[in-house]
């Protein structure tokens, strides 16, 4: 993207105070309707695709769905063919191609073959465990991540900034799988002093009642897993942000705030930050969108119920129905959320609105 | 003008708060869908369940999944073995030695002409919601599966053979079409006629999850069900045989195995299943758990392509034609040391292979005496080899009839460790007697259509044998192999031995219990001589359980067997809670609650936190108005 590394605008470019030429500027509307429509009907092209791709890639997976489901069980031939004709995979590529689209046509991702059970009923089932989990650790790893690349950036090379990068690269090239398991031995099991603090696994014990019971319950089952993916993630937000910052330290418009006698924070919040912005939120919208999609190692030593286990699951029969719709459901979270980001550069710097 | 940082932070704090509340709002009420549907059903038998305070739960780890929990649509092994505690089947298998024993049904006979079968169902048994059992609640059961494809998703192969069912008084009698030996192992979970009629009508989508309590029959009843966390099951108080001595049994589902292992050293499972050797080494000695090593149900094999073929015996695939010889075939076995597969890759835990039905199973197993047995002997297969003329060159490899170096592809599977290291070993020891190998591991996907397709050389093969083998034998008859090239297909391996076939037939039709043991331990002798499916080894089934929660409980079969995957509902129905534990000090003191302990570490944890967070708070705060105030300066 050409708008990730914003040079410095002239000298007094953010005003605190707006001149005359901001003034006018700020009359036009914030978002230009050409610029809303360009990206809309782009997103709706790319919608497109995804949905014409997400059959063939699919069929692409090795394996005979009919064969792995029944695998280990009893059963004779007839019925293996009675499978495959209530799944439909007995007809040619072409018909069932032809089947796929007009049943997403009318909003219908089908059934599930191994689940017998319909697909956007499967996914409705376990997206609000993947949101809740990959939501609230995103929101945190920025917060988290942009905080401390914004003072790692603005005291570059201090001792600081050199044993916060260094903390956040080495959690970063951490396994997950081998940081869950640590964080399950420790806080879950308990070592030592500490005690056993935490669940072992899942998203809520059977048998709790009442609304704060329910809630506790939650918030106890959250807390290892989204710190693991926390720990595992920020560290690309605080690189981000740090490098995007380190560009702006030297410019001359700050010299200039300083000069008019800004405080310190003043300049670095409202001078210099606002400037180095754009490849963060990027960065945010982007993670949101996937975060739909789970985090399958963090959902799999936690035996966290999200939608990233799901997929796993569906890959090994193959559950064709059940991917495809999971495919053109994670890309169209990815696809809004790219929008939204792009809507909202216009807003976070002028300059968008001009290109 | 300064910026009022505080109440800025105090906002974004808030908004942060709110914004994860929101988060989890519909989370929690997702979860709380399941109690939703309970409170609306019809009884409160639930919550008076519930309500009962010193109920004792098994909490059980597994991390198989459930596919549907329909007794007509499931397929994977946990829904099977949970179908098992919610209905009785016709008839069950001894805890002790497997032999076939009363369930719904009290006796049977047979006709002499071996076609028609009588069972005669149990009086008085009720269904949960208070119904009485009846012979049609069977006959309805079968008749479905025989006139309903979705009905037939699961077992629709144990009635493939029924020409009619119907009803006589208390008498459920079966017509067969031609006979058949199986009729004791009918696995077919009778379900409620009542409760199920409204549901013919989607019965291919209908999955069972609708509404709790389950109504059953077995000894426990299916009472809540969120997919990946958890299934709960209450006793029933009525159950025929006795009611079970927990009153909750909890299925927890775990994703990775070591998490399982972890929760289980923590107390928050009661009982782990399928270890590995490693897992099972870490938990063995640690304090109020009791390890289970069971002779396995399973065998695990290296399957010789004997050269593909259709039904009609149309040759397709590439399978190496050497494969073809018996004598290579043999020659092959001779050079795979099976000991040292056992104490290497297995650890220790699992016997050597012999007959292709596992020992576990004492009516049906049959080892080779000594004679003939494949031990390891690298010296005879270079014989048979060179007997069979496959010359070793100069480099000490040998050359094929085609004139190329002799040399198979070993094809494995991935999420199956065994194959990969059992590949490592098995490629050196074919290059000790002259024969060259590459390895495929692959995931069960590709491995089935190459499998398929009869596109290997030697595959590792799996599977599980049931208390009565009929199945596994079947699989390895001329009349599983594929309609057409290339074609899935019900069948194994594309064997085709007349000698084989025959005997399967026999044993199908012989009523007699010890002649038919005889006739399928003669089919064993034929796979073994034939070496297409070799039996490597037979793996253990590791376990463990908390010693402090469950007291005692049945294994399956006695004295060597499994709590898990038994035929049959054993060891949940027989466990008893453990009454006291020891103390440190060798006194008894009454089984603490678990959670109890680990809500007190919760707390402690808790503050300890907040403290934290409070305290570094302060600390950064502190430190950041310093600096301010020195750069106002």
């Amino acid at each position: 993207m050409s708008i990730s590394s914003p040079a410095p605008l002239d000298a007094v470019a953010p005003p605190p105070v707006p001149g005359p030429a901001a003034a006018v500027r700020r009359r036009g509307p914030v978002i230009p309707p050409r610029y809303v429509a360009g990206r809309v009907a782009g997103a709706a092209v790319s919608m497109l695709a995804v949905v014409f791709t997400g059959f063939f890639l699919f069929r692409i997976v090795p394996g005979d769905p009919v064969r792995a489901m029944t695998r280990g069980r009893p059963i004779d031939a007839d019925q293996l063919a009675a499978l495959r004709h209530q799944f439909g995979i007995d007809k040619p590529l072409v018909s069932q191609f032809a089947d796929y689209v007009s049943r997403v046509a009318r909003g219908d991702l089908g059934t599930s073959y191994q689940y017998k059970t319909s697909v956007s009923g499967l996914i409705g089932g376990h997206v609000w465990a993947t949101v809740y989990l990959v939501g609230t650790a995103t929101v945190i790893a920025a917060f988290l991540g942009l905080k401390i690349g914004v003072r790692s950036a603005w005291k570059h090379g201090s001792r600081s900034d050199r044993a916060n990068t260094g903390l956040a690269l080495v959690l970063w090239s951490m396994p997950t799988f081998w940081l869950g398991l640590i964080m399950i031995v420790v806080f879950s099991v308990g070592v030592g002093p500490i005690p056993g603090m935490f669940p072992t696994g899942g998203m809520t014990d059977p048998d709790v009642h009442g609304l704060f019971p329910v809630v506790w319950d939650h918030f106890r089952h959250l807390v290892l897993p989204c710190l693991t993916l926390v720990a595992v993630v920020y560290a690309q937000y605080l690189l981000t942000m740090r490098a995007t910052l380190l560009e702006e330290v030297g410019a001359d418009y700050l010299t200039t705030a300083r000069a008019k006698g800004l405080r310190d924070d003043d300049v670095r919040r409202k001078h210099a930050v606002p400037n180095a912005m754009l490849p963060a939120v990027t960065l945010v919208f982007l993670n949101l969108g996937t975060a739909v999609s789970g985090s399958i190692l963090t959902e799999t030593i936690f035996s966290w119920p999200g939608l990233g286990s799901l997929f796993y699951e569906a890959l090994t029969v193959p559950d064709l129905p059940l991917l495809e719709g999971l495919f053109i459901f994670f890309s169209a979270a990815v696809i809004l959320m790219n929008l939204l980001a792009e809507l909202l550069y216009p807003i976070l710097d002028p300059r968008v609105r001009t290109t | 003008m300064p910026t009022p940082t505080p109440r800025r932070r105090l906002l974004a704090l808030t908004a942060a708060l709110a914004g994860a509340a929101a988060l989890s709002a519909p989370a929690a009420s997702a979860a709380g869908r399941a109690d939703a549907v309970r409170t609306g059903a019809p009884s409160s038998y639930i919550q008076q369940a519930h309500a009962a305070a010193g109920d004792k739960t098994l909490t059980v780890a597994t991390n198989g999944s459930i596919d549907s929990l329909s007794p007509f649509l499931a397929q994977r092994a946990l829904p099977t073995a949970v179908h098992r505690l919610m209905y009785d089947f016709l008839t069950n298998y001894d805890p002790k030695d497997d032999h076939a024993v009363d369930a719904l049904a009290t006796k049977w006979t047979t006709s002499p002409d071996k076609l028609t079968w009588t069972f005669t169902i149990r009086d008085g048994m009720k269904w949960s919601d208070g119904q009485p059992v009846t012979a049609d609640d069977v006959a309805w059961t079968y008749n479905l599966m025989m006139t309903n494809d979705d009905a037939a998703t699961a077992n629709g192969n144990f009635v493939a053979n029924f020409a009619k069912v119907a009803v006589d008084g208390n008498n459920v009698v079966i017509t067969l079409k031609q006979a058949q030996s199986t009729m004791l192992a009918l696995d077919i979970p009778v379900v409620p006629k009542h409760v199920w009629e409204s549901h013919v009508a989607d019965i291919g989508k209908f999955n069972n999850d609708a509404q709790f309590p389950v109504v059953g029959d077995g000894p426990f009843i299916l009472t809540g069900y969120q997919k990946d966390q958890y299934l709960t099951l209450d006793a029933n108080p009525n159950y025929w045989r006795g009611k079970p001595g927990f009153d909750h049994l909890v299925f927890k589902f775990y994703k990775d195995a070591d998490a399982e292992v972890e929760a289980l050293k923590k107390g928050e499972v009661d009982f782990v299943y399928g270890l590995t050797p490693a897992q099972y080494d870490s938990l063995k000695g640690q304090s109020n758990i009791t390890t289970n090593k069971a002779p396995g149900k399973r065998f695990y094999a290296l399957a010789v392509n004997p050269g593909a073929t259709t039904k009609d015996g149309q040759a397709f695939g590439d399978g190496n034609p050497a494969l073809q010889d018996q004598q290579v075939r043999q020659a092959l076995m001779y050079a795979i040391d099976t000991k040292t597969l056992v104490s290497k890759t297995l650890g220790g835990y699992g016997t050597v292979g012999g007959g292709y039905i596992p020992p576990i199973f004492g009516t049906y197993h049959w080892d080779p005496d000594s004679a003939s047995a494949y031990s390891y002997n690298p010296d005879k297969a270079n014989q048979m080899l060179d007997a069979a003329g496959y010359k070793k060159g100069s480099d000490g490899m040998r050359t094929g009839k085609d004139g190329k170096p002799l040399s198979f592809r070993i094809l494995g599977e991935t999420n199956r460790p065994d194959d990969t290291q059992n590949a490592a070993y098995l490629t050196e020891w074919l290059k000790a007697v002259g024969i060259g190998a590459t390895t495929t591991i692959v995931d069960q996907g590709k491995l089935g259509d190459t499998e398929t397709a009869g596109t290997f050389d030697l595959a590792f093969d799996s599977w599980t044998v049931n208390p009565d083998p009929d199945y596994v034998l079947s699989i390895q008859q001329c009349d599983m192999r594929p309609k057409a090239a290339g074609k899935s297909f019900a069948g194994d391996d594309f064997i085709c031995d007349k000698d084989y076939d025959a005997l399967y037939q026999k044993q199908i039709t012989e009523y007699d219990p010890a002649a038919r043991a005889d006739d399928v331990k003669q089919m064993e002798q034929k796979l073994y001589s034939d070496a297409y499916i070799n039996v490597l080894y037979y793996a253990n089934a590791l376990e463990a359980y908390r010693s402090d929660v469950i007291g005692s409980w049945d294994k399956q079969p006695q004295p060597e067997g499994a709590y898990w995957g038994q035929d049959g509902y054993w060891a949940f129905w027989s466990a008893k809670p453990a009454g006291t534990t020891t103390a440190a000090d060798g006194s008894t003191v009454p089984a603490a609650k678990k959670s109890d302990s680990s809500n007190t570490g919760l707390v402690i944890g808790i503050v300890a936190v907040v403290i934290v967070v409070l305290g570094g708070g302060a600390f950064l705060l502190r430190k950041r108005r310093s600096t301010t105030a020195e750069e106002r300066e």
